[in-house]
């Protein structure tokens, strides 16, 4: 579970975007844009394809075929209610996948929505929202899915809502943080001084400004999403079997460590390659669209 | 060991050459500095950002970046100092040469006492105890004209203004009498009200104690009446020098006499336009073959570009790195002819 | 300073009546009825109203809530559901863990995160600089709990030095205890290390660009005295910060890690808890986690005002 740190309090405001073809040509020499593309490519890529094809059911329970070690038929073994590893690891990213990206787009909206708000409407409005941002802090994801799951019982929708409330303030705080940067600029005071009002100026002027923050962070948050997911359905308080998902995985092998030792190592594996593939994305996305923003990172 | 300090310069620098590495790519920032100052001489350096004066200045200190390449001489009481180790160089800073900076805003550390900040050269050099270069600050402090100094010791910088932080980081330079004080525009950022008097303060402190200074400005005018001798810098070669007086009275270089007629004057004549020079400041990192300043100058020939003109000497001591001085110093553009 | 103190006061204050609203109103408001929860679907609705009232659920809300922010200050948190047992005894006894482990995984943190960030700062774009951050990104990949196995696969299972999981408790003194918990520790501060490192490192490397760092280079101090002097001083504001932001983490993570060492600490307490439908409990735990988080980032704010000077002064 990384914390909600990665999102610099105050951004700077964001460079005129770049035409794509020097985007892209720039991009596919960044070395960590390259590699985190590849990565959350493949997470992607197996999510996908695991709704057409996997190798074996991942439901299909035969317990003769339990704890098989690496063979031609099951590449990487069969786990204790003798399920295909590899297949289990592809059904599992998809699970994975459905709960970050709606999480992501939970705080996304509400998080996005209040920065904006706070950062138009300044006053009360901005310190009201500024201070709940504050202690919602106080109710990391996990803690949030345990009273959830104390009240209406563990499962999917629980982490997603728990993971989504989460991301919350990181994101009010970001969006805010850079849009009063925006408002500080001289074109949205000429904006005003023609007339336009707050709402229109913050969609013509503000959202385009901080969309490639947004964009850069989002890519963090979903990371973060992923970590926490795994970490919610490892509990048993997300993804509920028989859905496959890697934090389930990680749970059931941990029972078997002294047999199956490699059981353990895939799972994580998975998550930590696709929470690589997404932060290193993230980092590329940040020198490519905004140089000033990427710093010392 | 010690030469006489009558015949030998205190600093001698010949042949200078700094190279860094910026984001444009490697840029020659100084290219063949020469001067030397005696003991109690003042040198004004001139020119406009980006020339390489503070470049200049700072490689007298040894604090460039690790990346810059230095190369040339440059000797304190004839032992030299370009190579010497860091530890070496720190036994020097603050002790015989010390350095006055732009900006009093940033250059005190918001976390410690003035106290401490002006105490701490004391105590590294001098090894004073920590009660001894507490007394010893406070008659710094007193000298350098902080009102209330021993009641304020034990502030910190962000209570006082922008001219009394600049009194102070004077007392920190100040504090083991150095032979050298460099002091690099500092009076740039303060009020124009202030500037007066922090220049009378160095003035009088470099008088008393004896000390050389080399003071950097934009501005003709402070050069003008605060120092013996003057370089003018332009694209990181120094292109006149000469005693102050003297190239006041005749300019030889068109950027000098360009830089004189820039200046903003009092009881100007309304509607009079004031003067610049055509074109822009060359970036370090891809200067012109030949004489640097070749593409704003009125009087610029195909030989200037050929190749970086040699200086020529024009009075007593006095010398100009120009090919054309036999017309531009016809007209005698200078302080009195304006 | 008493003044910033006492607005920072205020805020903390507002926060945990905030947060106390949150979790009674998602707890007990939400399901309807706690002794139907207890008791089950099936039961008979004579025997759920007697029990509504035996645990005096039959009051409106606001005196309920009421009674619970009284019992919070006086120190009753009331009887579980289940054990029948005052909820405060149960909460004690779990914190004698929970707390030593959040405790050893911040100091492990703490060192491992600035040792790395001072160390790269000072070797900005050196090997060692680039290596040790490649670690970082490594280390914020890694979900605390499968590094948790990993660690137990290694010195419990291969190597056999430390056991796999448990408490050996404080009876025989420290040293047992401090052993049984030490690969938890380990596994919760190596991700929140790395976050810290590169915080700890961008803002070294923010500060050595500050002009007061020439000045002190100018008065003759070496690299690393004006390092240590000077910048680092500087440098502990958006550390400490984050710091505080992560300790929320940490103690959701201590949720997540005994879980996995099967250690008796409150983030197992809460999990018996769920599963027994023994929402006092709950409440309780959530509401002293909460607390706990939001108390430590007051105290680094005050810690701000004894750090940095110029707060007295401008944050009144």
């Amino acid at each position: 579970m990384s914390a909600p740190l990665a999102a610099p309090l105050d951004a700077p405001v964001a460079a005129r975007p770049l035409p794509a073809r020097t985007f892209w040509r720039r991009a596919l020499r960044h070395r960590s844009f390259v590699v985190g593309g590849v990565l959350s490519l493949l997470v992607l890529a197996s999510a996908l394809s695991s709704l057409v094809w996997t190798p074996w059911s991942p439901y299909e329970i035969d317990i003769a075929a339990k704890l098989k070690p690496p063979s031609a038929a099951h590449w990487l073994g069969t786990d204790s209610f003798g399920r295909d590893i590899v297949s289990l690891l592809l059904a599992g990213a998809r699970s994975t996948i459905l709960v970050g990206i709606i999480a992501v787009s939970i705080g996304l909206t509400f998080g996005v929505c209040l920065g904006l708000i706070a950062s138009a409407r300044r006053g009360w409005t901005e310190e009201i929202i500024m201070r709940f941002s504050d202690f919602t802090f106080a109710f990391p994801a996990v803690l949030s899915a345990i009273m959830l799951a104390a009240v209406v019982g563990p499962g999917m929708v629980t982490s997603i809502v728990a993971i989504g409330i989460f991301q919350i303030p990181t994101l009010t705080r970001l969006t805010r943080g850079s849009a009063n940067a925006i408002w500080a600029r001289e074109f949205v005071l000429a904006a005003r001084v023609a007339g336009k009002g707050s709402f229109r100026i913050t969609i013509e002027h503000v959202l385009p400004n901080i969309l490639s923050i947004l964009i850069v962070q989002a890519t963090i948050q979903f990371a973060l999403a992923i970590l926490a997911e795994a970490a919610l359905s490892y509990l048993g308080l997300g993804t509920q079997p028989p859905q496959p998902s890697w934090g389930r995985m990680l749970n059931d092998a941990q029972t078997l460590l002294f047999q199956s030792p490699m059981l353990a190592v895939y799972p994580g594996a998975a998550i930590a390659i696709a929470v690589l593939g997404l932060n290193l994305l993230g980092d590329g996305l940040r020198d490519l669209l905004d140089p000033r923003l990427a710093r010392e990172r | 060991m010690m030469s006489n300090p009558a015949t030998t310069p205190l600093i001698e620098v010949e042949n200078l050459a700094v190279r860094l590495n910026t984001s444009r790519g490697p840029a020659q920032a100084v290219r063949g500095v020469s001067f030397s100052l005696k003991r109690g001489e003042t040198l004004g350096l001139v020119g406009e950002s980006g020339c390489g004066k503070s470049v200049t200045a700072l490689s007298l200190m040894g604090l460039l970046p690790d990346s810059a390449v230095v190369s040339g001489s440059i000797r304190l009481d004839g032992s030299e100092l370009v190579g010497l180790s860091d530890a070496d160089y720190c036994r020097l800073r603050g002790n015989r040469i010390s350095m006055i900076f732009q900006e009093p805003m940033t250059a005190l550390n918001p976390m410690h006492t003035i106290g401490h900040q002006v105490a701490e050269p004391l105590r590294r050099h001098k090894k004073y105890a920590a009660a001894q270069a507490r007394k010893e600050a406070i008659a710094l402090l007193d000298r350098v004209g902080l009102p209330d100094a021993a009641k304020r010791i034990d502030a910190y910088p962000h209570q006082f203004s922008g001219g009394q932080r600049q009194r102070i980081t004077i007392a920190m330079a100040l504090a083991c009498e150095p032979d050298l004080l460099i002091a690099d525009e500092p009076t740039t950022a303060l009020d124009v009200t202030i500037q007066g008097q922090i220049l009378d303060l160095i003035a009088d402190l470099v008088e008393e104690r004896g000390m050389s200074m080399i003071l950097i400005s934009h501005d003709l005018g402070v050069i003008a009446e605060n120092v013996q001798r003057m370089m003018v810098m332009y694209g990181g070669t120094v292109v006149e020098s000469g005693p102050t007086d003297e190239v006041f009275r005749r300019m030889g270089h068109p950027y000098t006499q360009g830089l004189f007629r820039a200046r903003p004057r009092l009881g100007a004549r309304k509607g009079t336009r004031l003067k610049t020079i055509s074109g822009t400041v060359p970036e370090l990192a891809d200067l012109p073959a030949g004489c640097a300043f070749g593409d704003r100058c009125p009087l610029v020939e195909d030989r200037c570009r050929a190749a970086l003109p040699p200086m020529i000497e024009v009075g007593p001591g006095h010398d100009v790195r120009c090919l054309r001085t036999d017309v531009s110093m016809a007209d005698h553009v200078g302080a009195l002819s304006a | 300073m008493s003044v910033f103190v006492l607005r920072r006061l205020l805020t903390l204050l507002a926060t945990l009546i905030g947060a106390s609203l949150i979790i009674f109103l998602v707890l007990d408001a939400l399901p309807g009825n706690a002794a139907q929860m207890l008791m089950g679907a099936d039961a008979s609705p004579d025997a759920v109203r007697a029990l509504t009232v035996k645990l005096g659920l039959d009051q409106p809300l606001a005196i309920r809530y009421l009674q619970w922010i009284k019992g919070l200050l006086s120190g009753d948190l009331g009887n579980s559901y289940v054990y029948g047992t005052p909820v405060a005894g149960l909460i004690a006894e779990r914190l004698v863990l929970t707390i030593p482990l959040a405790i050893m995984s911040m100091l492990i943190t703490v060192v491992l995160a600035l040792s790395a960030g001072i160390y790269t700062a000072a070797n900005h774009n050196k090997l060692g600089d680039v290596g040790v951050m490649s670690l970082t990104q490594v280390g914020l990949a890694l979900p605390n709990f499968w590094f948790a196995i990993l660690l137990i696969l290694l010195f419990s299972v291969r190597l056999q030095w430390l056991s796999a999981g448990g408490f050996a408790g404080w009876d025989d003194g420290a040293w047992p205890g401090i052993k049984s918990l030490l690969l938890p520790a380990i596994s919760l501060a190596v991700v929140q290390a790395a976050i810290l490192a590169r915080v700890t490192r961008s803002a070294v490397l923010e500060v050595l660009r500050e002009d007061f760092v020439r000045t002190a280079r100018a008065k003759g101090l070496g690299k690393r005295e004006v390092l240590w002097s000077h910048v680092l001083r500087n440098a502990m504001i958006p550390v400490m910060t984050v710091m505080g932001l992560q300790f929320a983490n940490l103690l959701a993570g201590t949720i997540v890690i005994e879980n996995v060492f099967y250690l008796p600490g409150l983030g197992r307490l809460i999990f018996q808890s769920i599963a027994n439908r023994d929402l006092i409990v709950v409440r309780n735990c959530v509401m002293l986690l909460a607390a706990m988080v939001v108390i430590v980032n007051f105290v680094v704010d005050v810690l701000y005002a004894f750090i940095d000077p110029r707060i007295k002064v401008h944050d009144l």
